[in-house]
């Protein structure tokens, strides 16, 4: 019983990380060095929006990633029941 | 008072807080050591976790860096920062679960191996000496040039201070002073940046002052106009990279692969109580770094556009004093090409070798002549890069104390990164090596008096590598981050999310990327150094961005040996079981 419960509770941690990985990706790697040139063509403020992603951008949605995966990964722990003391 | 009566009051202050809490924390018993009893907050944890990683190279260097390569230095802001997602996600939780002293432990009892183990305490080993050297030169730096003393005399009193507080406090001792130091830089590098970005923009947070219009009415974006400067000057504009797009990737990549590998870093999340506490503990260390890297990029623009308005097209003996300290303490040159004695910034190097070589003599100006060849551009101007944040200050202006609390939070950052990885390298001596390999049979208070002989010892030769620099080294720290994406990050990922993994997997792959890593940094770095540049590079890829490569051949290796050797034993399936579950024991 044990053994299920945590395979499942593993396979939602996986598919959490897996989403937040790939937001990860694009406002970095995509954003920030892929497609910045073709961004730069467009404005935020007085940024270039390729430059605002690489030196800004993907720095501010990294931290709110990090802080979401403790959050979900929190209330994954109090569902399975797995949550410590 | 002047700068540098401040700055001895500065410094002086600061040191004193960091004896003092060391006092108060004493270490008395190797968990304690190690890992501060394991209950650190995880708030505190965070800020601690933050001035571990922020080193010298991310107060003194960064923004220098991207002042002078302009958006080709976001590879540092994503790749330092981009990092710690990847800690928080796949790591940190994991680890702290295992709940053991170092990465070496995590690496010997997983792969239930020894040679596994030792291959993890000699990467250990070289990646924080190599590391560490970089902090001593910091120290030095900012001791020369504002307390005018010998570099060596400042290297031998940071030594003296990081000596008493990691021997004597250990991890305890270490964590305390690094919240305390966290405080003491993140404020020296803020206030500085929202002076001048209040006097340049008129907006107080540098990060949007980056992005607003110039103070004065003409509605010219900063950022536009620093790019109009620099085109004028025959310079790349400031918001244009230069590197190849693959480049950059890979550059990015192993930057944050290795990040997430740094053992330094690693286990400052063994030292929280819970799983719970180690999550939330990265995402406010993040939260804490990201203060001061979303504040760099705004910092080096506001002083490149400082620097070239204050220097360029003015003769030498109208130039501001800090122009001629920085130039006796051989960080800045000028050679008057075309002997007006005014001098001309450009784009391109001024010098050929671009490192000035000062004679005895005086020009005809009054500056210091120097013994290299002048180059084909018309510029005539040197400046180091590691100057920029220290010299801003003065070059905008601002009042004295602002000057001296500078130098206090470069200190701060430097001997903060400097203690956390000389625990390390103790930690894997005493532990690694000689507890769990050499002499398993010692008691705890044998084993505590080794870790303290070995932080001793690991002082000492940092002091050396402070006072005699080996001329590689600037080379060498940025490639710690390719060996430790290349060796470090796959075992630690696939130790967890892969349970067949096993050692000969494990050794087969580290020994893969540690090879394939080094070897292809040797040969363009040292071998053949006329080789190094885009038309001979694999891929396109730079050595600096190798380690990414290193690490995908790292993964093919492993996962291909363990497909076609035996599963490792139950018992190392169980404790797989284990890390991944929080409250789980079986």
């Amino acid at each position: 019983m044990k053994e299920g419960v945590s395979d499942t509770y593993w396979k939602a941690n996986i598919r959490l990380v897996l989403v937040l990985l790939a937001v990860w990706f694009v406002v970095s790697f995509l954003l920030g060095i892929v497609f910045v040139d073709y961004l730069n063509e467009y404005r935020f403020f007085g940024y270039k929006l390729g430059f605002w992603f690489s030196t800004q951008g993907a720095i501010y949605v990294f931290v709110i990633l990090v802080f979401v995966y403790s959050g979900c990964m929190n209330s994954l722990d109090k569902k399975f029941g797995l949550e410590e003391d | 008072m002047s700068a540098q009566e401040l700055t001895y009051v500065f410094v002086g202050a600061t040191f004193l807080l960091y004896l003092g809490i060391a006092f108060l924390s004493k270490s008395s018993s190797t968990k304690e050591f190690y890992i501060a009893g394991g209950h650190v907050n995880p708030i505190a944890n965070g800020a601690a976790t933050a001035a571990d990683w922020m080193s010298a190279a991310s107060f003194l260097s960064m923004a220098g860096i991207i002042a002078f390569e302009g958006a080709d230095g976001a590879r540092y802001l994503m790749g330092w920062t981009g990092g710690y997602v990847l800690l928080a996600l796949l790591f940190a939780p994991y680890l702290r679960k295992f709940g053991k002293f170092t990465v070496p432990d995590f690496v010997g009892d997983r792969y239930y191996s020894q040679t596994a183990r030792l291959v993890a305490v000699v990467c250990v080993i070289f990646i924080s000496f190599t590391y560490v050297a970089g902090q001593m030169r910091g120290v030095g730096i900012v001791f020369s040039r504002f307390l005018e003393v010998e570099i060596n005399t400042g290297v031998v009193i940071g030594m003296a201070i990081v000596f008493f507080y990691s021997v004597l406090g250990g991890m305890k001792g270490i964590t305390y002073t690094q919240v305390a130091q966290y405080c003491v830089l993140i404020f020296a590098y803020l206030v500085p940046a929202i002076f001048i970005s209040i006097i340049m923009t008129g907006n107080p947070l540098p990060m949007f002052g980056l992005g607003s219009a110039v103070e004065g009415g003409s509605g010219t974006y900063l950022l536009d106009k620093l790019d109009g400067l620099t085109a004028e000057l025959g310079m790349k504009a400031f918001t244009q990279s230069n590197k190849t797009v693959v480049d950059m990737f890979f550059i990015t990549a192993a930057l944050m692969a290795g990040t997430a590998g740094l053992p330094h870093v690693i286990v400052r999340f063994f030292t929280v109580p819970r799983v719970r506490d180690a999550r939330i503990s990265a995402a406010y260390a993040l939260v804490f770094i990201a203060l001061l890297y979303t504040t760099a990029p705004a910092v080096a623009a506001f002083a490149r556009i400082n620097i070239i308005e204050t220097i360029d097209n003015v003769s030498y003996s109208q130039l501001p004093q800090w122009f001629k300290r920085w130039e006796n303490a051989g960080l800045i040159a000028w050679m008057d090409k075309n002997h007006d004695g005014v001098v001309q910034y450009r784009g391109g190097n001024a010098l050929v070798p671009n490192k000035p070589m000062y004679s005895q003599e005086r020009g005809l100006s009054g500056e210091r002549l120097l013994l290299n060849e002048r180059s084909t551009d018309e510029n005539e101007l040197y400046i180091d890069r590691d100057i920029i944040v220290l010299a801003h200050p003065e070059v905008a202006q601002l009042p004295n104390w602002v000057v001296a609390l500078v130098a206090a939070g470069g200190l701060a950052a430097a001997l903060s990164t400097a203690a956390g990885l000389l625990l390390v390298i103790s930690a894997a001596i005493s532990h690694d090596l000689l507890k769990k390999t050499l002499m398993p049979g010692i008691s705890e208070s044998r084993e505590l008096f080794f870790a303290r002989l070995a932080a001793g010892v690991a002082v000492l030769v940092a002091g050396l590598f402070g006072i005699y620099p080996p001329g590689f080294v600037a080379e060498v720290v940025a490639f710690a981050f390719g060996l430790a994406a290349a060796t470090f990050f796959p075992v630690i990922f696939l130790g967890i999310f892969y349970k067949k993994m096993n050692k000969e997997a494990a050794i087969s792959g580290m020994l893969t990327g540690l090879i394939f890593t080094f070897g292809y940094i040797i040969y363009f770095k040292f071998v053949n150094p006329s080789a190094n540049n885009l038309s001979h590079w694999w891929f396109g890829i730079s050595p600096e961005g190798i380690g990414a490569l290193g690490m995908v051949f790292n993964f093919i290796v492993a996962l291909t040996v363990s497909r076609y050797s035996p599963a490792p034993p139950l018992e190392i399936q169980t404790l797989v079981d284990n890390i991944r579950v929080p409250n789980i024991n079986r």
